[in-house]
């Protein structure tokens, strides 16, 4: 009896334990136009995913920060990062940042994430790439 | 009580199951076209060998046409390029093209280097018209039947075989129907 | 004509496992001896057509015979004669055969080596296999057929993807699906105590040296992708927590505690119906590691959009062996339920909470790896569950799992002895408590690296402290190869432990901006970067930074990180130079260049890195050891005699 009642308090310790850091680890995605929309809780650490726009990209002279914008079909939000961007970061390609965001500053990243190879994009990126119709406006590389 | 701890797994699998059968179908990216049966959507669209011509859907009218969305962009379309050209030298049955989300000097380029089995292309550079039709992929292809109603869509490249066993016999079909 | 050949020998393989299943399951049933008896023959025809299946495969890779579909989507005329026979299972469809190839090895393995097992258990169990091996022979047959044709064949192959093209990841999904595939044994036996109704100490000796060896091969499986990623990825991390890992990981936490079960079912006729219900999870798991992971499902349900018919198989097959395994336990189990007294305080005790511990892990694992997948399937939006949940969840959850693990040796079954733990336990008590200070002296300090330091050396000092005694008293008692095996396993554990310990506690990572010329202090080296020179490789051009490292003015080392830009690709790729040392690595990768002739460097410092993957392979080693002791093959002749006196007496 003694053996089965402290079972049922361990595991249920256990599963506790797990709700309660689960619910505090969830992270949202959103796109730039939900982002801009408002539909974010404030404070919240979110994915964030879009496309790296042409010639948005700067890096700063003294540090290593890197500035660039993020779009999707319609809208363009800020993203500032400190450190060493992944190899298949590049204009033009679709990417998710990790962080939060601020209406003065912008969309701060902890992590930046790019597609593992040219094949695979995050299914949630490309959903949020299509516009109303459904259609993609993911820029179409020429090979 | 014993019972029922015994019977608890497979009722958890059970519904994990049902979950994940739910997501399957919930798949919006495999609804069938919502075109099918229905008139073809109306366009008016520059010719892309003669620009100043206009091309209209009332082209498709009195007989069974085909038209296929390519692009000079899209890999696939070269793969099942060949079987256009042969269609045309094959078959009576017209084939349009719809050059969607291209530049035109490209697209005649493309052309110009792998044959050009067309009877007319509209150039809809905007993709607004793709929109109308319902085109998420390159290449798609659609049958229209002698009333002007779109009878069947192919996405994706055809390859020899589903156009042996689905597509030509989807369209000999569509002709027997309007000799009748 | 190979192609034809191979799709032709699949077919046939398919066929004969469908009879390798119904045959002797039905004999089972009906009570047919005959039928029983075919199991042995069918098995091996099914096998012999896979194997020509997966040859002729393999010789259209090395033929590159673009006409072969796969083929052309996974290599390319140039591609090394090596990476041509490891493109096999470079995809969905070739890496399904891959799986029906493995499951045949251990079904000749089983069918070969347990010859003394009854009759009706060995045809239930081999029919069991039979029925998984023809679920997935139809899987690749109907909805991926590596054999077809595309014509006109491309004049080139579109390669294999540039990141599998590393030794490490030739040889990790095989190991993996070893250890996924040998499960498949253990569910077997699971099955086949539910139809016969029969489940004893035998069973379980005959159960355990499988388990224990799938468990080996899933264990390093998972090691060379942690390896690899570390590696490869130039992130500096060995653990990701993405769904990718989370998939290989939980069936390996079932399938651990199932190898403890076991042994408590073995020894003392308990946790029967347990047992079974973990043999048929470690199973579940499996299938759902290998089906969700190769066709992207874990990154959303939609992945299978491209092919329903695959996803509607994949449930099919999943719904077909779970659910009917479960069903069968639902009627079944109920005869092994024992009335036994269970004390807390007795091995069988301790291993009861080790169960627990590690099915609450598992399940903590799969809520996080599935929310996400329920959610979106279901429409209510995207989200992602992150490494801060499990990180959470892991600490609390296994650090009293070392802590019992200490207590392995020093607790008997039955009813632990108080005085006997406290003679037992002095000495690694003492032990642990020396070196957590001695470690906390020279700056390795914190409520929560201490704790583990002092939990993996018990365990480790635990671990050691029964072979030290037999072996120092020349006691007559010998320690078998299992009782060796599961030491090693434990000490491997705390290495482990230790390791993941030190890593999180005392690593430093830092992204930094140097010119040529400019040193860098960094957790004691000094960091010199010299410059960047542009180097051609046999298919790609790199940049090739150089950074020398010291410590208090005398070099340490000098690393050459790359960035290389395949000349076939385009994609850049980070190769990270390390220096590896039994102590620590110093990890640095090159960035992108900036303004000023600047460069952007990642530099990391790991404590005790190595210790991670050393653990890891002591863990392997120890199971290996232990699933190939003499006892399992001495003992299962025993039992048979047992076994066949009992059936003439009841005859």
């Amino acid at each position: 009896m003694m053996a089965v009642g402290a079972l049922v308090v361990g595991a249920g310790t256990a599963v506790a334990l797990a709700l309660v850091a689960f619910q505090s680890n969830l992270i949202y995605f959103y796109s730039p136009s939900e982002v801009l929309a408002g539909e974010l809780p404030p404070q919240a650490r979110i994915r964030l995913g879009g496309i790296v726009e042409e010639g948005s990209v700067q890096r700063s002279g003294s540090d290593t920060t890197v500035t660039f914008r993020l779009a999707d079909c319609e809208q363009a939000i800020p993203v500032r990062y400190s450190g060493i961007l992944p190899d298949l970061f590049r204009e033009g390609q679709g990417i998710v940042a990790i962080g939060t965001y601020d209406v003065q500053s912008g969309f701060s990243a902890e992590e930046v994430l790019a597609k593992h190879d040219e094949n695979y994009m995050p299914p949630e990126l490309e959903e949020s790439l299509k516009d109303k119709a459904g259609t993609s406006c993911m820029p179409v590389a020429n090979t | 009580m014993n019972r029922w701890v015994l019977i608890a797994p497979i009722l958890v699998v059970g519904v994990l199951i049902a979950i994940f059968a739910v997501g399957l179908t919930l798949d919006p990216s495999r609804v069938p076209s919502p075109l099918i049966d229905k008139p073809s959507p109306a366009f008016e669209l520059p010719s892309l060998r003669a620009p100043d011509q206009l091309l209209t859907e009332r082209r498709f009218a009195g007989q069974v046409s085909i038209v296929n969305v390519w692009a000079s962009w899209c890999v696939p379309c070269r793969l099942e390029h060949p079987l256009w050209m042969e269609w045309a030298e094959t078959s009576d049955v017209p084939l349009y093209g719809l050059n969607y989300k291209d530049a035109p000097r490209d697209a005649l380029a493309w052309l110009a280097r792998h044959g050009d089995p067309y009877q007319a292309i509209a150039s809809d550079r905007a993709g607004n018209v793709g929109i109308d039709w319902g085109v998420y992929g390159v290449p798609e292809t659609f049958v229209i039947d002698a009333s002007g109603r779109i009878r069947y869509k192919h996405i994706g490249p055809l390859d020899p075989t589903s156009m042996k066993n689905t597509f030509r016999p989807i369209v000999e079909q569509l002709l027997q129907e309007s000799g009748a | 004509m190979i192609p034809e050949l191979g799709h032709f020998a699949l077919c046939l393989a398919a066929g004969l496992a469908l009879m390798q299943c119904v045959a002797p399951i039905s004999g089972v049933v009906l009570r047919r001896e005959r039928w029983q008896a075919m199991a042995w023959p069918l098995a091996v025809g099914q096998v012999v057509f896979t194997i020509i299946a997966y040859g002729a495969l393999t010789w259209s890779f090395i033929h590159v015979d673009f006409s072969v579909r796969y083929v052309a989507t996974n290599a390319h005329s140039e591609l090394p004669m090596f990476y041509r026979i490891s493109a096999v299972w470079g995809g969905h469809e070739g890496s399904l055969l891959l799986w029906v190839l493995m499951l045949g090895a251990w079904t000749l393995l089983v069918a070969g080596l347990n010859r003394s097992l009854p009759r009706d258990i060995g045809a239930s169990v081999l029919g069991v296999m039979g029925a998984v091996s023809c679920a997935f022979l139809l899987f690749t047959l109907l909805t991926s057929n590596p054999f077809e044709r595309l014509i006109p064949a491309p004049p080139e192959g579109q390669d294999l993807n540039p990141l599998l093209q590393d030794p490490g990841l030739i040889i990790h999904p095989p190991m993996l699906y070893m250890g996924y595939v040998g499960f498949s044994v253990a569910f077997a036996f699971a099955v086949a105590a539910l139809i016969s109704g029969r489940l004893d100490a035998a069973w379980a000796r005959w159960t355990r040296p499988w388990t224990t060896l799938a468990w080996s091969f899933l264990t390093v499986g998972i090691l060379l992708g942690s390896w690899w990623a570390y590696n490869e990825l130039g992130w500096g991390g060995w653990w990701f927590w993405d769904p990718v890992e989370n998939a290989s990981f939980m069936p390996w936490l079932i399938g651990t505690a199932l190898i403890h079960s076991l042994a408590v079912t073995e020894k003392r006729g308990m946790f029967k119906a347990w047992t079974v219900l973990l043999a048929i999870s470690a199973f579940a798991l499996s299938l759902l590691g290998t089906f969700l992971v190769r066709s992207g499902v874990l990154v959303s349900v939609h992945a299978f959009a491209t092919d329903p018919s695959r996803g509607v198989f994949v449930l099919m097959i999943f719904g077909f062996f779970v659910g009917g395994a479960l069903l069968l336990f639902a009627l079944r189990a109920a005869r092994f339920q024992v009335r036994q007294q269970l004390t807390l305080f007795s091995r069988e005790g301790l291993l009861l909470l080790n169960n627990v511990f590690l099915s609450v892990a598992a399940l903590a694992v799969l809520l996080g790896t599935l929310y996400p997948l329920f959610v979106d399937a279901m429409g209510l939006g995207k989200l992602s569950v992150g490494p801060p949940y499990f990180d959470a969840v892991f600490a609390p959850l296994t650090m009293p799992l070392v802590l019992l693990v200490g207590f392995a040796s020093a607790v008997m079954w039955k009813r632990g002895d108080w005085s006997r733990l406290r003679r037992q336990s002095l000495i690694p008590i003492a032990v642990a408590i020396v070196v957590a200070v001695l470690m906390a002296l020279f700056g390795v300090r914190g409520l929560g690296v201490s704790a583990a330091i002092l939990l993996a050396v018990w365990c480790m000092a635990g671990a050691l402290a029964e072979p030290l005694r037999i072996t120092l008293r020349r006691s007559r008692v010998k320690m078998g190869r299992a009782q060796w095996g599961m030491t090693l396993a434990h000490i491997g554990l705390g290495v482990f432990v230790l390791g993941v310990a030190l890593v999180n506690h005392g690593s430093i990572e830092r992204d930094v901006r140097l010119v040529p010329g400019e040193t860098t202090e960094f957790a004691g080296y000094a960091f010199k970067f010299v410059g960047v020179a542009r180097d051609e490789g046999p298919n790609y051009d790199a940049d090739v930074g150089t950074v020398e490292v010291s410590r208090d003015g005398k070099a340490v080392a000098t690393l050459n990180p790359e960035k290389r830009y395949y000349r076939m690709g385009g994609n850049p790729m980070t190769e990270a130079a390390i220096d590896i040392s039994p102590l620590r690595d110093i990890y640095v990768s090159l960035g992108e260049p900036v303004q000023g002739g600047a460069w952007i460097l990642r530099l990391y410092v790991k404590p005790l890195i190595r210790w991670i993957w050393s653990g890891a392979l002591l863990m392997a080693l120890g199971g290996a050891l232990a699933a190939t002791d003499r006892r399992y093959r001495l003992q299962s002749r025993a039992a048979r005699a047992v076994t066949a006196e009992a059936e003439s007496v009841h005859a």
